[in-house]
């Protein structure tokens, strides 16, 4: 199993040696290294075209926004980067998604890994009908052999990358489910970097949350994007000026705008961002 | 139209949606109170004259030659056994084709077909199936069995089980399955280790029902398990039961047979009231802790 956590070392030394330190890093890291780029992404649920020509690369170690109107196909995109669309029958992708440089649409990309490297967190809290701590455990499980010890020592630290560890230490045993919806919501985080991923996918994370509970997974994402790659979908427009570094603006399948955040919520270029985000429409 | 009239238009169609809810839950209510009118004389005469003919005997006794004192211990014995072969048989089958509909087949073609079939199969009469057994399997082995007998009801079981793992696959939120795939775990250990478990009391209560249903049969067993007047726990040879032993008992003309026979069926009864209680509570019980 290697370990995808190397902190920032490839990234950060090769652009000290390399020539002249730009003075946006913020796009340069985004031209220089993305994690995950669409190119040239279309997508069919039967004979609906739900995605069109959909290029965008996605900065390691920042967090990109996938912002739009309902049905913009801001989901149907981050649910083409780990495949899960696949699980039902009549979806279709085509162009290329890839990361670190391999396509993962290839029918040769193993799905085990592309899931490995690449963890969801969706829009309901779907805590496992488990404990707490088998929540956390069984996905590890399936991908390591650890002893009593080092798993416990594995659910610990994804338990509090998750902020939840002091919350649930001494119910670790409890059911998930008895857990609030804020909390199961950690829970399925922590789940989902339990198996030290690369990329985490967030999918409308808050939007069955309370402003509280929001807030908490708001600072969780910041927190988060030291050690990975994030994108999120969400419809609200302060949560992706607050959290995001990058956010992209989708339209009825197309990617009208995208650059980093503070471009597109202060000085977007296209009329139809602007209303989108002043609140024009949507 | 002025703002009175159409007022007044407003109350007189008030006043007439009252009188129809008011008959419609009249005849709501008689009909209910028909329905239970029934039912609470049946159980009445079986927990009155039941309960009269309780005694240590029955669970101790085999059944008696006409005339003579005895219980229904090898009819219970007998009950058990061919019940547990059948819930044995048809549960673990009835789970997995439910599972495939659910999980594999989904809406497809076949699923549906599969569906549609499953529903025939499950109100098939019960006499049709015992006919069945007993031409492929009770008339080539040339004797009645036990086992032949499990099987007639094993077919009864299958398409409840099937029908309840469907249903209740169906319920746990497709969101569990993504929640569960997008880990990279395979959907066969997800389907066992995930979905199994949310589904598990309804799943539990789908195998007891048919438990309920199968323990009061008497037409399958008939052609197959028959009757045995002794105690034998050979699953190759006729086995008594209850229900054919309340049958053969409850047609006679002998006092102490036809005494037997309410007490059977008062067991039996309370036997199928408790299961059904027993399934209320776990799904009540897992009901409180999903929300």
């Amino acid at each position: 199993m290697t370990n995808p956590n190397i902190p920032l070392a490839t990234t950060g030394s090769v652009s000290l040696i390399t020539p002249p330190p730009s003075t946006d890093a913020k796009a340069t890291a985004a031209a220089a290294a993305p994690k995950m780029s669409a190119k040239g992404l279309d997508f069919y649920y039967d004979k609906f075209h739900a995605l069109k020509n959909v290029s965008l690369d996605i900065a390691e170690k920042k967090v990109t926004a996938l912002i739009g109107p309902s049905g913009c196909g801001k989901s149907t995109l981050l649910r083409i980067f780990n495949r899960i669309y696949s699980i039902y029958p009549k979806l279709e992708a085509k162009g290329q998604v890839l990361l670190d440089g391999e396509n993962i649409l290839d029918p040769k990309y193993p799905l085990n890994r592309l899931r490995s490297k690449v963890g969801m967190v969706f829009q309901k809290p779907v805590p496992f009908p488990m404990s707490i701590y088998d929540n956390v455990a069984y996905a590890i499980r399936h991908y390591e052999k650890l002893s009593k010890a080092d798993m416990d020592a594995r659910v610990e630290e994804a338990l509090r990358q998750g902020a939840l560890w002091d919350e649930v230490k001494s119910k670790l045993n409890g059911s998930a489910l008895g857990l609030s919806g804020g909390q199961q919501q950690r829970l399925c985080i922590a789940r989902a970097v339990a198996l030290k991923p690369e990329v985490i996918l967030l999918d409308e994370p808050t939007s069955a949350l309370d402003p509280i509970a929001t807030g908490k997974i708001e600072q969780l994402v910041e927190e988060l994007k030291e050690r990975y790659t994030i994108a999120i979908v969400t419809h609200n427009m302060q949560q992706a000026s607050r959290v995001s570094d990058y956010t992209a603006f989708m339209y009825l399948g197309e990617l009208i705008e995208f650059g980093d955040t503070t471009t597109i919520f202060e000085n977007p270029t296209k009329k139809m961002t602007e209303d989108y985000i002043t609140g024009r429409y949507g | 139209m002025s703002d009175e009239a159409r007022q007044a238009v407003a109350d007189r169609l008030y006043f007439r949606r009252r009188i129809v809810n008011g008959v419609g839950l009249v005849f709501a209510t008689l009909s209910t109170g028909f329905g239970l009118f029934w039912l609470a004389w049946i159980l009445w005469t079986t927990f009155y004259t039941g309960i009269s003919s309780l005694n240590g005997k029955l669970f101790t006794m085999m059944t008696p030659p006409p005339g003579d004192e005895g219980g229904l211990l090898n009819a219970f014995a007998g009950s058990a056994m061919i019940c547990l072969l059948a819930i044995l048989i048809g549960a673990p089958i009835g789970i997995a084709a439910g599972t495939y509909l659910a999980e594999y087949a989904k809406k497809s073609r076949l699923g549906e077909a599969i569906r549609f079939f499953n529903d025939i199969l499950l109100s098939a009469p019960s006499i049709v199936l015992g006919m069945f057994v007993y031409t492929v399997v009770v008339k080539q082995i040339g004797h009645y069995s036990a086992l032949s007998g499990s099987l007639a009801l094993a077919l009864i079981v299958l398409p409840v089980v099937v029908r309840t793992t469907d249903e209740m696959l169906k319920l746990v939120p497709s969101a569990m399955r993504e929640a569960g795939l997008s880990l990279g775990v395979p959907q066969w250990k997800v389907t066992m280790q995930v979905l199994y478990r949310a589904a598990l009391p309804g799943i539990v209560t789908g195998v007891l029902l048919a438990l309920a249903r199968i323990s009061g049969e008497t037409a399958p067993l008939l052609f197959t398990a028959f009757d045995n007047q002794f105690w034998s726990m050979n699953v190759a040879q006729p086995m008594a039961s209850v229900p054919v032993v309340i049958y053969k008992f409850a047609m006679s003309a002998d006092a102490g047979w036809k005494s037997l026979a309410w007490a059977g069926a008062l067991i039996v009864t309370l036997f199928v009231l408790a299961l059904s209680l027993l399934s209320r509570a776990i799904l009540l019980r897992n009901k409180v802790s999903n929300d």
